[in-house]
């Protein structure tokens, strides 16, 4: 990540900043995919995505490290953990939201994240950890191109994530039952699929996700309470792709990664912290809907 | 039970509905009046009670009674702060005119981020104000010039015409002075064709749209309007804190203002003042549970015998003295005001009033929440 001033314009750190700029989109991208699966599904704009990352970073980091447990196991489990509390989420505090004011979900998810970040906290410390992980610290060159192996399995966990996901919800029962919950909420539910445990199960996948974008992180962004403000920047994928869209909200966070990454390397510094807010509001202000979003007018 | 029976028009254009009500607030004027001494202790974290009031009239006015939540006021509280203290320290402006000047600044802004906040709805709105928050936060940061950056830059005490506001009573006299005009506009505003429109724009858009509702005009006026008070809180906020960095102006600012607004109850601006005195209170009320609560759960758990009272006490203290424990109690209790009590400390007050006023014949009923079905605000 580091490029520093020394840039000659040569092919070598241009390619090196796509590839980093890549794995940290790919990690906005998985954020915001769960920020989209939750809209579609609820309508719920869900501020606490970020902060669920935190906790499956957490908890891997916990079993890999406090409890010995291998890394792929652990990893496995701190998917299953942070799945599980999405969907408790749902039934038990998100469901009753429903039907209330935008503004009400918005403050109840932000109050949500603030209660997580003090868990995690009082739990973990406020200390900053690091998780080794099977490709910790390993490099390889490729054409000049130092290739490090934590970038390529976060690229790598994207892409076989992005294509079960799509098998699921392509081929599965229970995976086009979310699609119709996700579609209309009312015809789903008169076709006889349960929508109140499709919902769940909807926070389930994309609490899980968020768990999965937090172990890919942790080796590269190390583990601490505050991992989870990335989750604002994913904000600025997801609208850049359109807020209802799976596909927009992995390429907006492949774009935002991009733009992040040449910014702060060509760009006065300050810029690659606020590149990606910035894009947020150019896309907001010449085109609301996003890249693959669709032109429509509220009904009364 | 009392009714009011309105015998001339004049009577719909008074302040106060009636006299009782004219006289309850003087009585509270009086004890605002005579607070310093009667706790000299408490009068900075008054002061500053005073200056989240205002705060908090800026977000009502935009989130509770327009209906655009914003998620960046802590940047426009900066604005102002940083504003006032570059105009009174570097440019040598007197007090007033700065004030004016900051507020000015800050409302031109909020117009700013207004225009482009028209064409948004809902969420995206939130979204964009905290991306133009976290923008203003890198600008604190990096325009050394202005704000000293990181290392932050000390703020002198108010002088207004040759006199010195320095001490801690005349500077609650001060804020108290702002607090009071701002209320007083805010609600002048609030039920002027102004206030309607934002309230029918918070209602319903479209309908607000259909009735000759110029929207674009209103909610850029709303948040000019709103932007100036923060503004000018800013100003006060600047003395208050005596000394400006940029990580005071934080995100967790903007949402401990939301938190003011829905504690205290949306749509009310007593709801934002009952808001500003829990926010400023409860941190005050959290420190001195820190020294008192491993105490309680010592002798609390006396009975269970010696060793185990002294184990549950230093587990209690442990616990205490957790220096995250405190954003996860305002987290916490802004969930449970969320989902059972929405209309916040505002509605709690309401509910309290009508009992003693119908008082054999209270009905639960007559405040239950109607049920709430999902409806898509999706585009179609």
């Amino acid at each position: 990540m580091r490029c520093g001033r020394e840039w000659e314009g040569s092919l070598d750190i241009v390619l090196q900043l796509v590839l980093n700029g890549l794995a940290v989109g790919c990690i906005y991208g998985l954020v915001a995919l769960g920020f989209v699966l939750i809209y579609k599904a609820t309508e719920l704009v869900n501020f606490s995505q970020g902060d669920l990352m935190m906790l499956g970073a957490f908890t891997c980091y916990m079993l890999v490290v406090w409890y010995g447990i291998g890394y792929w196991v652990a990893f496995a489990g701190a998917v299953a953990v942070v799945g599980l509390f999405g969907a408790v989420l749902d039934a038990g505090v998100l469901r009753r939201v429903l039907g209330q004011p935008q503004f009400a979900v918005v403050m109840l998810t932000i109050g949500l994240a603030a209660v997580f970040r003090s868990f995690a906290s009082i739990v973990w410390g406020t200390e900053i950890y690091t998780l080794p992980t099977p490709f910790s610290a390993h490099t390889t060159r490729i054409a000049g191109v130092s290739v490090s192996h934590e970038y390529v399995s976060i690229i790598v966990g994207t892409v076989i994530l992005c294509v079960v996901l799509y098998a699921f919800f392509t081929y599965t029962k229970v995976g086009v039952a979310m699609q119709a919950v996700s579609q209309n909420q009312l015809a789903a539910y008169y076709m006889g699929i349960p929508v109140k445990l499709m919902c769940s199960l909807i926070w389930a996948i994309s609490a899980g996700v968020a768990a999965i974008a937090g172990v890919l992180l942790a080796p590269v962004s190390l583990v601490d309470i505050n991992l989870g403000f990335i989750g604002l920047k994913a904000f600025a994928a997801a609208v850049l792709g359109g807020f209802g869209s799976i596909p927009g909200a992995l390429v907006g966070g492949l774009t935002i990664g991009l733009i992040e990454l040449f910014s702060g390397a060509y760009l006065p510094a300050g810029f690659k912290d606020v590149a990606a807010y910035l894009v947020l509001l150019i896309v907001l202000a010449v085109r609301p809907q996003g890249i693959f979003g669709a032109v429509g007018r509220k009904k009364v | 039970m009392r009714f009011l029976f309105k015998t001339s028009y004049a009577q719909d254009l008074t302040l106060f509905t009636d006299g009782v009500q004219r006289n309850w607030y003087l009585a509270l004027l009086v004890a605002l009046v005579l607070l310093p001494w009667l706790v000299p202790a408490y009068l900075v974290d008054i002061s500053l009670v005073l200056i989240y009031g205002l705060c908090g009239l800026s977000l009502m006015a935009l989130a509770g009674y327009t209906g655009l939540v914003s998620l960046g006021h802590a940047a426009f509280l900066g604005i102002g702060a940083y504003a006032h203290v570059y105009f009174t320290q570097d440019l040598g402006l007197p007090w007033i005119v700065s004030v004016v000047l900051a507020v000015a600044l800050t409302s031109a802004t909020g117009v700013l981020v207004g225009l482009p906040a028209l064409r948004m709805t809902g969420v995206y709105l939130t979204i964009a104000t905290l991306a133009f928050a976290l923008i203003i936060q890198e600008v604190f940061t990096r325009w050394d010039h202005v704000t000293h950056g990181l290392k932050g830059r000390p703020v002198d005490k108010p002088v207004i015409f040759g006199l010195s506001f320095a001490s801690d009573t005349a500077f609650y006299f001060l804020c108290l002075a702002f607090l009071i005009a701002g209320l007083w506009v805010t609600r002048n505003l609030l039920r002027s064709p102004t206030g309607r429109a934002w309230i029918a724009i918070r209602d319903s858009e479209i309908a607000a749209q259909s009735m000759g509702v110029n929207l674009a005009a209103y909610k850029t006026m709303a948040f000019s309007y709103s932007a100036a008070l923060m503004g000018l809180a800013g100003a006060l906020f600047a003395h208050k804190i005596g000394f400006l960095a940029p990580d005071i102006f934080s995100v967790l600012l903007s949402i401990q203002f939301l938190l003011m607004v829905v504690v205290g109850g949306l749509g009310s601006l007593h709801g934002a003042l009952f808001g500003a005195v829990f926010v400023a209170f409860l941190p005050v009320v959290i420190s001195q549970a820190r020294d008192s609560v491993p105490g309680w759960v010592g002798s609390g758990t006396a009975l269970l015998g010696h060793d185990l009272s002294s184990a549950a006490f230093r587990a209690a203290d442990r616990f205490v003295k957790q220096p995250g424990l405190e954003p996860g109690i305002f987290g916490l209790i802004l969930v449970l005001f969320i989902l059972f009590e929405p209309l916040g400390i505002y509605g709690r007050w309401v509910k309290l009033k009508v009992y003693f006023s119908t008082f054999p014949l209270y009905k639960q009923a007559t405040f239950k929440r109607q049920r709430a079905y999902m409806r898509s605000e999706r585009l179609r």
